[in-house]
């Protein structure tokens, strides 16, 4: 079937925000997507609200929205465009949630559904059609019986008995699932499950904890050609979220019987529900014969009963298919998008060996290890227990020729401080860990090595945790290992051989082999001759020639990647998102790569993470999937310089760019300093960042150049520490020296807390030094910068709606700065050339600065750029410096129209600014208003606190734009799910500090009618501004109603609740927080953001403007209209 | 927690190929020499199956994943009675399998039967190099010394020169009765796919037994068992058996096995299929004929056509075939080292080419409409492999029915 001429201009719709269940894989799947239909010669037209994505390029796409993805928003683009086609099954849950929604508000009459059409999607998603699909095909699923109600539920897991898992339908990444095992926790699970469905509809259904969990990544066309891309085994057994496993490709304990079983299955599954495109089959699998035994009856691999169950099937591309993708090199969403406009898979080509079709199987002949990446480095005190609930943010991905190893090399990209598998909580050791302790949480490996390292058998974690026995034996045979480099008298070539084999790090070696330092390690590996080659992934385990320069490492005797060469150079990525290092950091790397090709250097990505763009295949010219850290990349740097060969002895080093991985990078760059390989590095010299870093380095040299900073100090001891904020004066920011993007700060308002602060970080790292410096109340200003040396390029000018004090991630960014003068603007633009100067920076650097004076919230959404007649004394102080790209790169990129990458590539390569066509200083400012906003995932994330303070807690970002303030804040507050709206009920708790800065905020709410719920001090602040207030009750014990009833059962719409500084946490206002999360209303924890949100809903101007005063318009459109 | 056997223990092994290269690592299986083709299959599932392969005969493996053995050898996976093939040779071999049905370790399986292996080496390295070179005659020896193995392969006859088929296939005739799994869940889910395909009844007794003659160069025994799971009577005759012979049987269709080696230096059979095919008569008193992979190349022979050896051959499960006819692609198992030539296909009416491989386009079936001849060059009885196109049996079973109601 020749493609669907009809088909000329095509709607897009991406995925949104990242948070978790919904991240980088689908700007990678939409990316890919875009690109393959416009090879096809199609039109493409994209909405996104994600700023921080590649898709929303405007070489991605050929006409780029960034608005919010609601029904009325996408209808009107629709309007404007009037394409022939819509695409939503590439933007994740939220693409086919607002398919379905589009075609149901009748948007879609004149625009075809393509690929999977929406009745498929239904069948796939409801539950109950699902239910009554799947028995009229004949495959199994688990028992199950959809309700809409506690009580149905209730009923429904008495009749199947428990333990039952609680599933809702229509949600992103299991939100609100789990499994009960009685009536107390089915009661708990099923009223969050029933809130966090679209459709208020779960579904209880049998537990088949422990079987093996096995998902197949499909195809289908339109022709009826399916085709099975890869198969994947989870580690962990069923009862953990597949998103929230430990993942390898392909499945390992599955005979051909099993394998072609469910292969089968997936692909009449499939062709029944006639999906066009991939799809996404999980199955249960009968366990191990130790499981299955432990399990008993209808568990064990001969007993009656159906091999296998299928769970889940998802009609679209997933986070599982970016992962297919990257660990087969089959391009699934290019093919998806071809599937869509009508191609067959055999009239598609295989773009990696060049020859072949898109009709067959990819073959490895390698062994892919995924492993997510959880923020509990961030959210100590979250339950970090594994279940039906996804909690990751991110996922590192690792190949190698044996299990052991890849796992291992996926252990080392996960970049939490942990490293190694050798690594054990301290506790660990003092106690026996209970059986309890080794179920599925984020520690669960290190915790299964930890008891084998103590004698535990392999067979017996199995029985223990459900895990087959091949993988626990897979641990053990790492364990034996370091057994034998513990107890080997010397380190033989033979046996570091051996563990390099099975994955060990240089730093495991050095350690277990007590040789000293990992250095030594790779001294004796170069002398003998250890070093990895590189293979490539090609499809088809070596079959055909492949064309795509796709290499992981291995221990073994052929290398396939011989030095690229002269003129190129490694871009070092950013790893597996997190939170604080999300997908803006590989936008970055990813516009390094194509930077580097355009002028004529070829680029070579290193990277860990399977979810990306810049692990794609065609993003650069050549992709090491290894681990970001110093032994693989002085290995691939080692390799490109050929073997046995060094600088001395006439080979070409290649250059490194470190500037856009993030902290990732940045890190690296000071080891490779440290192995005397700075001269390496593009841009900016190692120190800059030393200097821009370290505390007494930097405050000299601004005082030497006149640069104003917050005073401040370090201490050691808690005595020292009062006596220095006596002179500073309280409040103070207190932060560890050593620790980065804002972990552990804290503002302190007094010597109590700051003595508390000072107990608890002296417990946590005794010795340690602590940063102590006043804190201003101020409005927080940012600004991303290319500099020379000498020049510096500022695309615009950023500034918070928050005060300063709110981790700059977490924070509302507007461009342009409307709220401050233009004196101000100047003092802002001066000290950051300045600052350029003086670190010497050559290429990127991030700079945020507080301004004090005229109060912390100036505007009540009037126009922008008008100066403030009450700004008295304003300063500006510099909070932070840092010489890299920064999480604001993507917004401010499209927002100005200055392509910063491609500038600071340039620069970095030795061009001077004042060369370039941009020009220096200040850009001109653009005729628009753009307002990033944070999103969260706290929803997915229990007992975590919400508040915002000086640690990062968002997980994605959406953007707002249009002509001016009112209207492009009101869309970041819909796309951020901020927004309240005239006549809500708003519960207000805020504490006592907080209080006068209140006022404004509940004078808008008085005079606009807004019923205000409060507790009793707020009750009686709002009384004596003269408002009614209706008084809850705090405590949670009191009878009646209180301040969590009120919230559970829809009586306000909108929480305002500002705690006390520090970490002082009151128990309720942790649980008004919590409950507001799991409502999925709106929660301000800072008096700005909420009175920005209450004065953008009166602001806009809608008399007589059927869109409600908001412009739908291409990116392109704003920036130079 | 001794539960390993570290394969190093085992004392060094090599291959050696005729190129010169030679790969070191542990002994794997049996302590012989061994001498074959080499060859290499991108299977990732599915080496018990692969290593009792009849076709496999004269020829040294080398799966391309790197990781054999993990789920152990159970025997009811077998496809014949013994492991066919002459050598193995793999990038690790797992010495503790996890699997339910498992009865023994891979190596445990190839000393039992005297086979010998080497695990521990690069197989992407040979694979690329067979990929570049083509297929080549390799040697395994035990220890380190590739003098011996030198030796071997100077001394050793070309694969293509030898009839293999003599020494995998029956010597003597049989009824198929199974082997003991049918009741088993697997034979359950041949019929209950069958059933699917709408080729037999659930109750399985609406049309009477076929009776099926299976003419045996290396059969698997899984065609065996997909014919038994279509309601056939089943009966295996030796490759030299007489047309006379099979006639004598009454049967109401002939399955021509897939099997070794080069199709050209088997005649016997050639003349055989003719008679049957009744290829110089119209096509009356032809039986309905399926032939698979060498089967499928002697139906070639007897129509005229000639066969070539590919470069490498196809091996694996992820071979995509289009069927001409209606322009599906079915992904097929594959196991051949030699191809029909398009070229040569005789100009007689109601022949022609019905299936291709979409890597390279060479033949991958064939039909003789009037003289009721299927030939495919794939494995509808998968194992290993996909079910993708386990259908081939519901359409042989289907002609032979609509055949014998129209007759």
């Amino acid at each position: 079937m020749p493609r669907n001429e009809n088909l000329k201009k095509v709607l897009v719709i991406g995925s949104g925000p990242i948070v978790i269940g919904q991240a980088a894989e689908f700007d990678y799947a939409g990316t890919q997507a875009c690109k393959s239909l416009r090879e096809e010669g199609v039109e493409v037209v994209l909405v996104n609200s994600n700023p921080a994505t590649i898709m929303t390029d405007e070489d991605v796409a050929d006409r780029v929205y960034i608005e919010p993805l609601t029904v009325p928003v996408v209808q009107r683009i629709i309007e404007r465009e009037k394409p022939d086609g819509i695409l939503g099954t590439l933007g994740g849950q939220t693409g086919l949630n607002l398919t379905v929604e589009l075609e149901e508000a009748g948007a879609l009459d004149d625009v075809e559904v393509m690929g999977t059409k929406t009745e498929s999607i239904r069948k796939a998603e409801d539950r109950e059609l699902f239910a009554s699909f799947m028995e009229e095909i004949g495959e199994p699923i688990s028992y199950g019986i959809a309700v809409t109600t506690i009580e149905d539920a209730e009923n429904a897991a008495e009749e199947i008995g428990y333990p039952v898992v609680v599933r809702p339908a229509y949600t992103l990444g299991g939100t609100g699932g789990g499994v009960a095992n009685n009536i107390e926790e089915l009661h708990e699970i099923v009223d969050s499950g029933l809130a966090a469905s679209l459709v208020g509809q779960v579904l209880i259904e049998k537990s088949l904890l422990g079987w093996k969990e096995i998902e197949y990544e499909v195809m289908r066309d339109s022709a009826g050609n399916v085709i099975t891309v890869c198969n994947m085994e989870n580690f962990d057994p069923m009862g953990v979220h597949t998103g929230d496993s430990i993942v390898v490709a392909p499945s390992q304990t599955l005979t051909d019987k099993d394998y072609q079983r469910l292969r089968t299955a997936a692909l009449h599954i499939i062709d029944g529900l006639k999906i066009e495109g991939g799809c996404n089959v999980q199955f249960a699998y009968r366990p191990g014969r130790e499981v299955g035994e432990q399990l008993g009856e209808g568990s064990r691999y001969d007993d009656d009963g159906p091999m296998y169950y299928v769970i889940e099937v998802n009609p679209r591309v997933s986070r599982s298919s970016a992962l297919a993708s990257k660990a087969t090199g089959y391009p699934i969403a290019r093919v998806a998008a071809k599937v869509a406009l009508g191609l067959r898979l055999d009239e598609i080509s295989n773009v990696v060996t060049g020859k072949t079709r898109a009709a067959f199987e990819p073959a490895l002949d390698y062994c892919v290890a995924k492993i997510p990446r959880w923020p509990f480095d961030k959210f100590g005190s979250g339950d970090r227990s594994l279940g039906t609930q996804m909690k990751a943010t991110g996922e590192v991905m690792a190949i190698d020729r044996s299990f052991e190893a890849a796992l291992m090399k996926a252990v080392r990209s996960l970049e939490d401080g942990k490293r190694s598998l050798r690594w054990e909580d301290p506790e660990w050791r003092d106690r026996e860990l209970s059986d309890a302790e080794l179920a599925g949480d984020d520690l669960r490996l290190w915790k299964l090595a930890f008891k084998l390292r103590t004698g535990t058998s392999p067979e017996d974690l199995t029985l223990k945790t459900g895990i087959d026995v091949w993988f626990t034996r897979v641990l053990a045979r790492i364990v034996g290992m370091e057994r034998k480099l513990r107890e080997s008298e010397y380190l033989s070539s033979e046996l570091l051989r051996g563990a390099k084999r099975l994955g060990l790090s240089d730093e495991d070696i050095a350690e277990f082999a007590d040789v000293g330092l990992a250095e030594r390690v790779r001294e004796m590996r170069r002398e003998l001759g250890i070093v990895p080659v590189y293979k490539m992934v090609d499809t088809c385990a070596g079959e055909f020639e492949a064309l795509t320069p796709y290499f992981y490492s291995t221990y073994e005797e052929e290398n396939e990647a011989e030095p690229i060469g002269v003129d190129s150079a490694l871009v070092i990525g950013s790893g597996p998102i997190r939170i604080g290092q999300g997908i803006e950091f590989d936008y970055c790397s990813v516009h390094a790569a194509w930077a580097l090709q355009n002028e004529g250097i070829r680029a070579v990505m290193i990277n860990s993470n399977p979810e990306t763009v810049s692990t794609d295949f065609d993003t650069s010219d050549r992709l090491y999937f290894e681990p970001l850290d110093d032994e693989s990349v002085r290995d691939i740097i080692d390799n490109e310089m050929g073997v046995g060969a060094t600088p001395s002895n006439g080979a070409v080093p290649p250059n490194i760019v470190v500037q856009f991985g993030g902290q990732t990078a940045i890190n690296l760059s000071q080891s490779l300093n440290a192995a005397g390989m700075q001269d390496m590095v593009l841009g900016s010299d190692p120190d800059v960042i030393d200097n821009a870093t370290d505390r007494g380095r930097f405050e000299l040299m601004a005082a030497t150049n006149g640069l104003p900073l917050p005073p401040g100090g370090t201490a050691t001891n808690t005595v020292t520490a009062l006596a220095l904020a006596e002179n500073l004066g309280y409040p103070l920011l207190v932060r560890p020296s050593y620790v980065l993007g804002g972990r552990a700060m804290e503002i302190v308002d007094g010597p109590r807390e700051l003595e508390r602060y000072f107990d608890r970080a002296l417990k946590a790292v005794p010795g340690q030094t602590i940063l102590i410096d006043r804190y201003f109340q101020g409005i927080e200003v940012e600004v991303d910068a290319v500099c020379d040396g000498e020049d510096v390029l500022i695309p615009g000018v950023m500034q918070h709606i928050e005060r300063a004090g709110v981790h700059s991630g977490d924070s509302f960014a507007v461009y342009p700065a409307i709220w401050l003068t233009g004196e101000e603007v100047e003092t802002i633009v001066d000290y950051t050339r300045r600052i350029g100067q003086m670190l010497n920076v050559r290429g990127l650097m991030n700079i945020q600065y507080v301004i004090t004076g005229g109060g912390t919230y100036r505007s009540n959404a009037a126009d922008p750029g008008r100066t403030q007649s009450e700004v008295r004394e304003s300063e500006t102080y510099i909070i932070e410096v840092n010489p890299r790209s920064s999480r604001t790169i993507p917004f401010i990129s499209k927002v100005t129209g200055i392509p910063m990458i491609r500038i600071a590539t340039q620069v970095m390569l030795g061009k001077r600014l004042r060369d370039l066509e941009w020009g220096t200083g200040l850009m001109p400012r653009r005729d628009l208003v753009a307002v990033k906003a944070p999103v969260f995932s706290m929803s997915k994330l229990t007992s975590v606190d919400t508040f915002l303070g000086p640690e990062m807690k968002s997980t994605g970002e959406v953007m707002g734009i249009d002509r001016s303030y009112v209207p492009a804040v009101t869309k970041a507050l819909i796309a951020s799910s901020h927004s309240i709206n005239p006549g809500d009920s708003v519960l207000l708790s805020i504490a006592d500090s907080a209080k006068p800065d209140a006022s404004g905020l509940i004078r808008i709410l008085g005079d606009n009618g807004h019923p205000i719920y409060a507790t009793s001090g707020t009750a009686r602040f709002v009384r004596s501004l003269g408002y009614e207030v209706t008084e809850v009750e705090r405590l949670l014990s009191a009878t009646g109603s209180n301040v969590v009833t009120v919230i559970n059962d829809g009586t306000v719409q909108a929480v305002v609740n500002v705690p006390t500084g520090g970490r002082d946490a009151e128990q309720d206002g942790f649980y008004i927080r919590r409950a507001a999360v799991e409502r999925r209303i709106p929660c301000f924890t800072s008096i700005d953001t909420a009175r920005c949100a209450v004065e953008a809903a009166y602001a806009l101007q809608t008399a007589g403007d059927a869109n409600g005063g908001l412009s739908v318009m291409t990116l392109s459109e704003y920036v130079n209209g | 927690m001794e539960v390993m056997v570290s394969s190093e223990s085992r004392g060094p092994a090599l291959l050696a190929l005729s190129d010169g290269s030679v790969f070191r690592g542990c002994r794997l299986g049996a302590r012989a020499d061994r001498v074959g083709l080499v060859v290499f299959n991108t299977s990732m599932t599915g080496y018990e199956e692969m290593l009792t392969d009849p076709s496999y005969g004269g020829q040294i493996l080398v799966p391309t994943y790197p990781l054999i053995g993990n789920y152990g050898i159970n025997l009811k996976d077998a496809q014949s009675k013994q492991i066919q093939v002459k050598g193995f040779v793999v990038r690790d071999d797992c010495d503790a399998p996890s699997h339910p049905h498992s009865e023994m370790t891979i190596h445990e399986y190839l000393e039992m039967n005297g086979i010998p292996g080497v695990s521990g080496v690069d197989t992407r390295a040979i694979t690329r190099r067979i990929r570049s070179a083509g297929v080549m005659m390799g040697a395994i020896v035990p220890g380190d010394d590739e003098t011996t193995a030198t030796a071997a392969l100077q001394a050793a006859q070309w694969y293509g020169d030898q009839n293999w088929v003599d020494e995998v296939a029956t010597e003597d005739e049989f009824e198929w009765h199974g082997d003991g799994t049918d009741g088993t869940r697997p034979a359950t889910e041949l019929l209950i796919r069958s059933q699917r395909a709408g080729t037999v009844t659930e109750d399985n007794t609406r049309d009477r037994p076929l009776r099926i003659a299976v003419i045996d160069f290396g059969v698997k025994w899984n065609i065996l068992r997909n014919m038994m799971a279509r309601n056939c009577v089943v009966r295996v005759f030796p490759c030299d058996v007489t047309a006379a012979e099979v006639k004598a049987f009454n049967p109401d269709g002939i399955v021509l096995s897939p099997g070794p080696g080069d199709p050209a230096v088997l005649d016997v059979p050639v003349e055989t299929i003719r008679e049957l095919s009744d290829l110089d008569g119209d096509g009356r008193n032809s039986i309905p004929t399926l032939g698979i992979c060498l089967g499928h190349q002697l139906i070639a022979r007897a129509l005229g056509a000639d066969t070539f050896m590919l470069h490498f051959g196809h091996r694996g499960g992820n071979q995509p075939v289009q069927d001409l006819r209606t322009g599906r692609v079915y992904v097929t198992a594959q196991n051949h080292g030699y191809a029909v030539d398009p070229n040569k296909l005789p100009d007689r009416t109601g022949v022609s080419v019905t299936h291709i491989n979409l890597n390279d386009n060479t033949v991958a079936g064939l039909a003789d409409q009037p003289h009721g001849i299927m030939a495919i060059q794939f494995h509808p009885e998968a194992s290993p492999g996909p079910h993708d196109s386990e259908m081939i049996f519901d359409q042989f079973v289907a002609s032979i029915r609509q055949g014998s109601s129209t007759r």
